[in-house]
């Protein structure tokens, strides 16, 4: 073979090998907290991390992240810079990204835009939103509250009364009530949802007031846990992600989000040509809630039987959570 | 609405308000004492955090939180020296400096602690430590003796920063500088050095609130755990006049009425949420404006010094 042959070839075959491996599917993601928050962000990155397993690993699934976006603009600037990188798929995940998100779509018609958690497409063929029936879990997590109360006062510490802070606030009032409408319920709300000092405090002071079980959501929810630890006797419901690793002995159970058929769906579409249009929520139903009970701490059998049973109910649609 | 003044809510309120006063108390005073020498340090909230997960670190890979607490100090003291050399040598605007010293704080602390440790963690913090006899007094035994050693240094700090300024020639340097460094200077005293010693103080004393929160009060470290607390200890200093004793004022009002307003809504009290998380910030300014006239401030504060320009 003369050394012009030998050229061709080697450049034949690498063109050739080029073309037939695939370029990886790739997702960016935008959040407001750390992808280590332990509630929202950590839920989202998780899900993607489980997603890119399943698929092959990152030849197969390119994944970038931004954390720490608590500022609107700086957000929405990366958002608009990931969709200019060429990413298929721009999660921004937070409901304060809303607008960003309608305004930078328009200039990215071939990008898919994902936001939440929030049920409003703006009616662009781009976009996804997503959200989290979070008042179901919050209802199931209520029932078992009830039953392992023994002061009979429980006590909810919230971050902002907005969102799935809120609607997982008032499906466990629902779940609470359901067993008994005589426990007393105090709820705090810290106007913040980093403002771990705040939340600890707030933890206290519903522990100081009789509280033997709290619940309660966002990132800053580590201080209330915290509380709870310190007491030694306070038992506690998490929601957003599994939180049993903070305090192994007391805390009971966790409604964990699981966005991983959601984004299947997602890429699914995207490589199918459907690049938006589709309201999620992520149910007790549909998977997308689950809830995760610690198998550290000793649930008494009927606690777990009525918790179990609320699951079944809210599945089936004979109970009935309001957000 | 009168549960609010039962015995068991009033102590439960006060108790709050030592422990949320702690952190506070240690900026502030630390700041009063870099901004009496002149110097506005902004960049106390970022202290406070890379400061906090240094402590909390090194007492979750050592065991000691002592050791914690050193380590806290240093990266305050070295902080500090960052911000005395851009600001005193340099002469950058103090303003912008102390903010980029707080995002390097905050950038630098969640790196580190994404690489060092990666997910929540806690630690047992210093526990609660009773004073004898005097812990056991009735209603007020709890709630001022028997706390945890950071808490009391804090309160201790107070009479101590005030016989600092107040009663010892440094003090006076330090605030001779802060009111005229053109004639401290010409009686020979080293307006740089002093105000490099005063910056670094204060931010060690800032290292240490941040220590506070993550071996002591909170006993973990998270993203931005501080939550913006360095940048009201900076407020408490306007508020309390560059006096300790006001500081000390002004951190115990602002914490006073955080802690009322989480019993409030813990009792039931029938209040919008929005308003009582308000409730701190607005009787902390109203209270600023009724003392406004009594404020001295520096009057060399964020001036950098230039022999000769004076």
């Amino acid at each position: 073979m003369t050394r012009r042959s030998l050229f061709i070839a080697v450049v034949l075959g690498v063109l050739i090998t080029a073309s037939v491996t695939a370029a990886p599917f790739r997702i960016a993601v935008v959040m407001p907290s750390a992808t280590t928050d332990m509630a929202f962000s950590q839920s989202m990155w998780s899900a993607l991390q489980s997603i890119q397993k399943e698929m092959g690993g990152a030849s197969a699934l390119e994944l970038k992240y931004s954390e720490n976006m608590y500022k609107v603009p700086d957000a929405a600037a990366a958002v608009r810079d990931y969709a200019s990188q060429g990413f298929d798929i721009v999660i921004a995940h937070g409901s304060q990204y809303g607008s960003s998100v309608q305004e930078i779509a328009k200039d990215f018609p071939d990008v898919t835009f994902a936001w939440g958690t929030d049920v409003n497409t703006f009616g662009l063929p781009n976009v996804y939103a997503y959200t989290a029936a979070a008042e179901q879990g919050g209802y199931v997590n209520g029932v078992i509250a009830a039953k392992v109360t023994k002061s009979r006062k429980i006590g909810v510490t919230g971050p902002v009364e907005v969102g799935d802070a809120k609607t997982y606030i008032d499906g466990f009032l629902q779940g609470v009530q359901s067993v008994d409408k005589s426990i007393t319920i105090s709820k705090t709300w810290t106007g913040s949802f980093s403002d771990v000092a705040l939340m600890t405090a707030a933890a206290k002071t519903h522990i100081a007031s009789g509280a033997d079980v709290l619940t309660g959501s966002s990132q800053s929810v580590v201080g209330s846990i915290q509380a709870a630890i310190d007491k030694g006797s306070v038992l506690w419901f998490g929601t957003q992600a599994d939180q049993a690793s903070l305090a192994s002995a007391l805390v009971v159970a966790s409604q964990v989000y699981d966005w991983t058929g959601m984004l299947r769906d997602m890429i699914t579409k995207h490589k199918a040509g459907v690049l938006g249009g589709t309201q999620y929520t992520l149910t007790l139903a549909n998977g997308g809630l689950k809830i995760a009970y610690n198998p550290s701490y000793k649930l008494p059998s009927s606690a777990k039987s009525a918790g179990d049973a609320s699951i079944q109910g809210i599945t089936k649609g004979t109970i009935k959570v309001e957000p | 609405m009168k549960n609010l003044f039962s015995l068991t809510v009033v102590s439960g309120i006060l108790n709050t308000m030592v422990s949320l006063a702690t952190p506070f108390l240690y900026a502030a005073l630390g700041e009063t004492i870099a901004q009496s020498s002149g110097v506005v340090n902004l960049g106390v909230d970022g202290v406070m955090l890379l400061s906090a997960f240094a402590a909390f670190y090194v007492a979750l890979t050592t065991g000691s939180l002592w050791l914690g607490l050193l380590a806290a100090a240093i990266v305050g003291l070295l902080m500090g020296l960052l911000m005395s050399f851009v600001s005193v040598t340099l002469k950058a605007e103090q303003g912008v400096s102390g903010i980029g010293l707080y995002m390097f704080g905050l950038g630098m602390s969640s790196l580190l602690f994404k690489i060092l440790i990666g997910t929540v963690k806690t630690v047992k913090g210093f526990p609660p430590v009773v004073i004898p006899l005097l812990g056991d007094i009735p209603i007020v035994g709890p709630i001022l003796f028997r706390n945890s050693l950071p808490v009391y240094g804090a309160f201790l700090l107070v009479p101590l920063v005030w016989w600092l300024l107040e009663k010892t020639t440094l003090g006076l340097r330090i605030k001779s500088v802060g009111q005229n460094p053109a004639a401290a200077d010409s009686l020979g005293i080293s307006v740089d050095r002093i105000r490099y010693l005063s910056v670094c103080l204060g931010s060690t004393l800032a290292g240490i609130a941040g220590a506070s929160l993550s071996i002591c009060l909170l006993n973990l470290f998270q993203d931005d755990l501080t939550a913006g607390q360095g940048f009201i200890a900076v407020a408490l200093v306007y508020f309390g006049g560059w006096n300790p004793v006001g500081v000390m004022g002004g951190a115990l009002l602002f914490s006073v009425v955080n802690s009322m307003q989480l019993w409030m809504q813990v009792l039931g009290v029938k209040i919008p949420s929005s308003v009582a998380v308000m409730l701190p910030y607005l009787l902390t300014i109203a209270a600023l404006t009724i003392t406004v006239n009594r404020m001295r401030q520096p009057a060399a504060l964020n001036k950098p010094f230039e022999r000769g320009e004076n």
